[in-house]
């Protein structure tokens, strides 16, 4: 099966290439793919702990996420 | 009256799909350049991301988008792409994901003016994302690269492991101020 490409246009001459990637290249590209899965859970996880806590601190506040819009709008 | 000029040819990505997309060498002799796109990914990853000049870094922005029924915003700094390396992030989404409506794809839209200048490069960005389903999304983005470098060259390529399917679209203009 042949590697991903990348296409690429040169707009002084307008030859558009098709580069097929290098053995290499597609290493790095499962390592980055890797990568960004890690980052994107870490994310998710960092905006649940901030949803969590925000709703603690209405609870504890007695109040509801639209009154506090309004308190704080 | 301006004038729109294309420049270069327009990249139809084939079969195989493209983890990127670049238009380089573009010509120093327009004031302002569009990039008009519609492109979808090969999987559930949705950020569309750029590089100028083959650059790292230097790449801020802020989103206001909408899913249907919430309203979103927040900070575009830069991610990793399938594609390898750092990129800027051009919005939130912006991409079809794998799991949109079959053969669908977003529409979008870059302005990047005064692109020859030896300022910072302050540009814009809006899409809208196709699904015949009750969640699509559309945002507005403003961008900033902080480089004072003429801009000579524009990739495009999807988060995480994603690259652009086939019928993907990309056309590159240069807009002129008579």
């Amino acid at each position: 099966m042949p590697n991903p490409t990348r296409i690429e246009v040169n707009c002084t001459t307008g030859e558009v290439l098709e580069i097929e990637l290098t053995d290499a290249e597609v290493a790095e590209l499962a390592a980055q793919a890797e990568l960004a899965a890690a980052q994107k859970l870490e994310d998710e996880a960092a905006a649940a702990t901030r949803a969590t806590a925000k709703a603690a601190l209405l609870e504890r506040l007695g109040m509801t996420a639209d009154e506090a819009a309004l308190l704080l709008g | 009256m301006p004038t729109y000029t294309q420049i270069g040819s327009a990249i139809t990505v084939g079969s195989g799909g493209s983890s990127s997309v670049e238009f380089t060498s573009i010509p120093s002799t327009y004031t302002d350049l569009v990039v008009v796109g519609s492109s979808r990914s090969s999987t559930g990853d949705v950020s569309l991301l750029y590089r100028l000049n083959a650059t790292t870094s230097g790449y801020t922005g802020k989103y206001l988008g909408g899913t249907g029924s919430a309203a979103e915003s927040g900070n575009l700094t830069t991610l990793t792409a399938g594609a390898g390396g750092t990129w800027g992030r051009v919005g939130n989404a912006g991409n079809d994901s794998s799991s949109a409506t079959s053969s669908t794809f977003s529409n979008w839209q870059m302005y990047l003016p005064n692109y020859a200048n030896s300022s910072n490069k302050s540009l814009s960005f809006d899409s809208v994302v196709e699904n015949n389903a009750t969640t699509a999304y559309a945002e507005f983005d403003a961008l900033l690269w902080s480089n004072t470098a003429a801009i000579t060259s524009i990739g495009f390529a999807i988060s995480g492991s994603g690259s652009f399917v086939q019928y993907s679209t990309f056309y590159l203009y240069g807009v002129s101020n008579a």
